[in-house]
């Protein structure tokens, strides 16, 4: 298990697109993963308010979605999104880093069912949330 | 009784083209991804310039996903934004200078978005597009798809759901 967890935070950490965005795998392990993201100006998506695109978000809450389903102790290996929904709550506040933790809450031998959520440093009211459904590939 | 003469072509799209230049260039996290969008009269695509650090699964190689969504979503509002403002571009209402300094110009806010990956999507060129489903007062729904090599063959589609800007209120 020990094994598989440096294996997943290996490879969350040689994804070319998670280390543009400047991603860090804070925790994982046993379907939990956690990933923040610190502010930075090329991700805003609102020059007038500095306020960070939803599609970083976005890409950030797949990847940690991911992450979540490789560190399954039932999944075998890789994983890929059939689907993701995201739902904005509110705009992250310009500056503060962005934190997600996503969930594997069900997983079967060919799917993966994953929430998750996004805050700034206000941890009670999210900025974004997500659900979907991913593959579970074999090594 | 005779109509008003055409405008010239070149006014028509030097107009749109700073009009849309101003809408896209705007917004930095559209260059991180290096986003650029093609115009036919009022239709836009979308095309997302293949680079290394879009990648996501680097032993396939395959476009990170959240890279798909994000490109997808960038592709919506924009569109939306667009449609939203034609009318008052072609009547010179809104100018280009106007997009990025106005702060009476607001921008849809995206309230959910889904998308379905159909393929992985290749280390190449992307190209996507948007259809506005309904667009109200309060709210828009629109959908986006989104190819490579062939048109037919979509890697991804998305449907989203978007707060449209408010106009200022009246003084009662």
């Amino acid at each position: 298990m020990v094994d598989k967890t440096v294996l997943a935070r290996q490879f969350i950490e040689a994804i070319p697109h998670a280390k543009a965005l400047g991603l860090n795998l804070t925790d994982i392990g046993e379907g939990e993963a956690e990933i923040s993201m610190p502010y930075n100006e090329q991700l805003i998506g609102d020059p007038r308010t500095g306020v960070i695109h939803g599609g970083a978000v976005s890409a950030m809450l797949d990847t940690c979605c991911g992450a979540a389903v490789m560190s399954h102790p039932s999944a075998p290996g890789g994983t890929a999104t059939i689907d993701l929904r995201i739902d904005y709550m509110r705009a992250a506040t310009p500056g503060q880093s962005i934190r997600t933790h996503a969930t594997c809450y069900h997983i079967t031998r060919n799917v993966a069912f994953v929430r998750a959520t996004a805050v700034d440093d206000d941890g009670d009211r999210p900025v974004a949330t997500a659900s979907g459904a991913f593959t579970v590939e074999g090594r | 009784m005779a109509r008003t003469r055409p405008e010239p072509m070149q006014v028509v799209k030097q107009r749109r083209d700073a009009a849309l230049k101003a809408l896209v260039d705007g917004v930095p996290y559209v260059r991180f991804l290096n986003i650029t969008f093609e115009r036919r009269g009022d239709e836009l695509t979308g095309v997302l310039n293949f680079d290394e650090k879009l990648i996501g699964n680097p032993f396939l190689p395959a476009l990170h996903g959240g890279v798909t969504a994000a490109f997808l979503e960038v592709t919506a509002v924009i569109t939306l934004s667009w449609e939203h403002m034609f009318p008052r571009i072609e009547t010179g209402e809104i100018e280009a200078e106007d997009i990025l300094k106005d702060e009476n110009i607001r921008f849809p806010k995206t309230i959910d978005f889904t998308v379905d990956y159909l393929r992985s999507g290749l280390p190449r060129d992307a190209y996507a597009r948007a259809f506005i489903n309904r667009s109200g007062r309060r709210y828009a729904s629109v959908r986006v798809e989104a190819w490579q090599d062939n048109h037919a063959k979509l890697f991804a589609q998305g449907t989203g759901h978007f707060l449209m800007p408010q106009p200022p209120k009246n003084k009662a």
